[in-house]
């Protein structure tokens, strides 16, 4: 029986193929007659373009066109899910390493990766902004020309845009104990294990573009837009991403494909490497400096926080990035006065898009190193400053917000526990908790179609993408659930536009809440057509009841399958339900809306700090969620254990090197470190506070991204105990442990 | 352009096969691109992410940084290879049980890799199993439960050797 399925760790639906080999990701689709494609660019950031000689590439055999910037419409299509500010191909300049400014079509990969090389691109290099610093220097020139920048006060300068948020009175409030300091959070790339691959292919209809994008339905926007089609014309076939978190949200080399597949009359297939991946899709690096003020016991008095996103040379998603993450910057906190300004900074680098997180571990990163340091000046314990401020459930914490909807001092409380808090330690160990905060998603729009066929199993459509976070799995157990289908029956349509219904987006951890929402409501249409079906059937007047897979009729209760068949005897049919979960934009809530939930953790980390070489190990990695209700413990925990090692990575050791110039000097696999088995915590565990609050089905709230908010912050303060130095720089690499080490014992 | 192709005999989960080869294919392409076995996958390309790690010989390698030429007259299980009869062996099953297995990628790589880890040392210790796994890549799922499965797969194989064991050992202890 399926009574009970919510609530149980059932295996990953769609498990099976993946360990099987037979899963097709976009790179394993191949179409006959197809052409493969190859990106030209330049190994620098920021260049003039004085010419492009493409004539070389052109006599190599089986080339079939390259196409630069002077091939396209004028003025250039220009894409972008916010601002339309990214051409297709360079434009007379480059501005980031990585920037295409050509693309070659060939009847093979070898062919056109030959002749990529032999297009002759005559240029000089300009100087490059790749600062926080130098992007707010006037006197540094442009990166947008003002011509596609949007009218508006920094139109003329390399702010993209600024924010203020806050409450109450921080210029006027007194605190017994004032922190100050500025942190620094690197540019790391979320490093999906599957690099970018497209296909795109022209049909009868119009366009069919494959690509393992988060929102299909963003890219088919997109893609209409560029290429002047109607939506029907446009089709995404979206495969299940190998990988994505955030960085697979958004249109990247779709437009230019698609565009120059239609020139060419055939499929044409683009695969970048890991390097050129690491060029397309990264996080916003950060300068975040806080004043904190407090009371003698810990009481939060103000926070003052000022926070310089460097994004990179277009827009993408970071603006939303910047204004989502630093309207709750002062964290879970009940914070009495508040001041935020955030700045979007344009630089000559990749554009940052989104990931995990969504900007909140930078900020998470700033605003709980500052507790721990009120606490160290306070002579108070860490987690006894943190529970003094966090809000009870239901206490109202942002003044224009939803107020605290969970037990968060619960979750502070079992971290603490699970990492042994106030046990002796060891030489050379340490011990930190954080808290994390992240705004759910404000506006929403999921629709699905179920249909129950005549033997009792159902076929869900939605537009979902499964990027290993198991929707496909959440969405089958609610289904199973809410219609008594046993799981195995259950089977998920997902990424195709012209099959699945509308969805906003694959983003914020909102799936299992928004579109389980919409799964719920399908089945409870179904459930309520299956009663008007009954009544029809069997001349029942008064009201039928029907729970999942029993229709309760005066003279006994019937199956699902036993109505079906009775109701449609031989000519057949099925019932096709529809649900719908929406949130609408509110004009007037700085974020457009008010978020669904919030998502907050508590993680805590023991780390052990060799004094000989600076390396950390992070021994023990504890995330403790308010998850609502866990439809499927093990798909929580899962999310929770793979969000803290990305968030230990980013603490300990990724990080884009550039130089000067703007080129990523440790792009690929070699030279940027990620952490493997042997960084990897020995202790790694997941606790869940579940008290049905949430809003998604049965109480359930998002949790893809807790773990990643606040691993920083918890592991910054196991290596100060460790060794007694506070870095406030990411990542904590042995390098710089050692060096402050060093700096202290020197006399 | 025009280099002259390799003639190959190479085999790949017990099929032979006679192909000429590009000089500069790599066996992944080759795995991939001529016999359509997709299920190896492509990540770093420089020998970094174990997504393409295959059997040869008897050897996990990475096939994205051995030239097909070099694979002639060699022997290559891949993770097609690996199942038995279209469904999930023991490890495989093992991944899936212990929720090692989120967008899946680098799945094919690292059960090739504890495959081979576990035929040269079917009583991994926990330390053993992650260095065993280091070459290995995964975004995904912070590696703990690819551990436990790996474990869980020794445990299994080791209560099946035992039981098989017991059949055939006449005097068995009672």
């Amino acid at each position: 029986m399926s009574r009970g399925v919510v609530g149980s760790s059932v295996n990953r639906v769609g498990g099976v193929p993946r360990v099987l080999g037979t899963q097709v990701y976009v790179a394993d689709v191949k179409l006959p007659n197809m052409l493969h494609a190859k990106l030209v660019h330049l190994d620098c950031a920021h260049a003039r373009i004085r010419s492009i000689d493409c004539g070389e590439a052109l006599e190599v055999e089986g080339v079939r066109a390259v196409l630069t910037a002077e091939d396209l419409p004028k003025p250039i299509p220009r894409f972008g899910p916010a601002y339309r500010d990214r051409p297709l191909l360079a434009v007379e300049t480059t501005n980031f390493h990585g920037e295409p400014v050509a693309i070659v079509a060939a009847e093979s990969e070898h062919a056109a990766q030959v002749a990529a090389s032999r297009v002759k691109v005559d240029y000089d290099e300009l100087p490059a902004i790749c600062t926080v610093a130098q992007a707010l220097d006037p006197s540094t020139g442009l990166v947008q020309d003002p011509s596609i920048r949007s009218d508006g006060p920094f139109r003329h300068t390399n702010i993209l845009d600024e924010w203020k948020f806050g409450w109450g009175d921080v210029g006027g409030c007194r605190a017994h104990a004032v922190v100050e300091n500025t942190y620094t959070f690197p540019i790391v790339t979320q490093f999906a294990i599957e690099p970018f691959a497209f296909l795109a292919e022209p049909t009868a209809e119009g366009i069919t573009v494959y690509s393992a994008v988060q929102i299909p339905y963003g890219l088919q926007r997109s893609l209409a837009a560029v290429l002047d089609l109607p939506l029907s014309r446009v089709r995404i076939i979206a495969p299940d991403p190998g990988g994505a978190f955030g960085g697979k949200q958004h249109p990247k080399l779709e437009p230019i494909l698609a565009y120059f597949a239609l020139r060419l009359g055939r499929p044409l297939r683009l695969e970048l490497t890991l390097e050129e991946s690491f060029q397309e899709v990264r996080r916003a690096a950060a300068e975040v400096r806080v004043r904190s003020g407090f009371d003698s016991d810990g009481t939060l008095v103000f926070q003052d926080i000022e926070s310089n996103y460097l994004i990179g040379a277009y827009a993408d998603i970071a603006a939303r990035v910047v204004s989502k993450a630093s309207y709750v910057a002062a964290g879970p906190y009940r914070v009495p006065n508040v001041r935020i300004l955030a700045r979007a900074l344009l630089s000559h680098t990749p554009p940052s898009t989104a990931f995990r997180g969504f900007g909140a571990p930078q900020e998470n990163w700033a605003v709980e190193s500052q507790l721990d340091e009120a606490a160290g000046r306070l002579g108070l314990d860490r987690v006894e400053i943190r529970r003094k401020n966090l809000p009870k459930r239901g206490e109202v914490f942002m003044p224009q917000d939803p107020p605290a909807d969970g037990d968060w001092a619960e979750c502070l409380d079992r971290a603490a526990q699970a990492v042994g808090w106030g046990d002796p330690l060891p030489e050379g160990r340490g011990r930190g908790i954080a808290m994390g905060l992240k705004a759910g998603p404000t506006t929403a729009a999921s629709y699905t179609i179920i249909r129950l066929h005549l033997d009792g199993s159902a076929t869900i459509y939605c537009g979902t993408s499964d990027m290993g976070q198991g929707a496909r799995t959440v969405f089958s157990q609610i289904a199973a659930q809410e219609l008594g289908v046993p799981l195995e029956n259950v089977v998920m349509v997902m990424g195709d536009t012209a099959v699945v219904p509308f969805d906003l987006q694959t983003s914020a951890s909102r799936s299992t809440v928004v579109m389980g929402n919409a799964v719920q409501a399908a089945c409870r249409d179904i459930r309520r057509q299956l009663a008007d079906l009954a009544a029809e059937c069997y001349e029942v007047d008064e009201e039928i009841r029907v729970d999942p897979g029993v229709v309760h009729l005066p003279a006994g209760d019937r199956t699902f399958v036993e109505v079906l068949q009775d109701r449609f005897g031989r000519v057949k049919g099925e019932v096709i339900g529809v649900g719908s979960a929406r949130s609408e934009y509110v004009p007037d809530h700085p974020l457009g809306g008010p978020p669904a939930f919030y998502e907050v953790v508590a993680i805590a980390a023991e780390v052990e700090v060799d004094r000989e070489t600076g390396v950390t190990e992070v021994l023990k990695l504890i995330v403790a969620g308010d998850v609502g209700r866990a439809i499927n413990p093990q798909a929580v925990a899962m999310q929770d254990e793979g969000a803290a090692v990305q968030g230990l990575g980013h603490s300990l050791m990724e990080q884009y090197i550039l130089d000067s110039a703007g080129r990523i000097r440790n792009l690929g696999a070699l030279d940027y470190r990620i952490p493997t088995t042997q960084d990897a915590p020995r202790e790694l565990r997941s606790i869940h506070v579940e008290n049905a609050d949430g809003p998604g089905p049965y109480g359930a709230k998002g949790v893809a991204e807790g773990g990643i908010l606040s691993t920083a912050p918890a592991i910054g303060s196991a290596v100060a105990q460790a060794v007694g130095v506070r870095i406030r720089d990411l990542p904590l690499t042995p390098e710089r442990i050692w060096t402050e080490l060093n700096r202290k014992t020197t006399p | 352009m025009s280099m002259q192709r390799i003639r190959i005999s190479i085999t790949v989960n017990a099929e032979r096969h006679q192909l000429e080869v590009d000089p500069y294919e790599t066996l992944l392409e080759l795995l991939r691109d001529r016999l359509d076995l997709t299920g190896t996958k492509k990540c770093c390309g420089e020998g970094e992410c174990g997504a393409c790690t295959v059997i040869m010989n008897g050897r996990a390698v990475n096939s994205c940084i051995i030239l097909a030429a070099e694979a002639d007259g060699s022997e290559v299980l891949t993770i097609e290879g690996l199942s038995e009869g279209g469904r999930p062996n023991q490890l495989q099953q093992a991944f899936l049980d212990a929720g090692a297995v989120q967008c899946g990628f680098c799945t094919p790589g690292m059960i090739m890799a504890a495959h081979y880890l576990l035929r040269n040392n079917p009583h991994p210790t926990d330390e053993e199993i992650r260095e065993g796994l280091s070459g290995n890549l995964c975004r995904c799922t912070g590696y703990g439960r690819i551990v436990a499965a790996v474990q869980a797969a020794a445990a299994a194989e080791a209560t099946a050797a035992s039981k098989a064991g017991l059949e055939s050992t006449p005097e068995a202890p009672k």
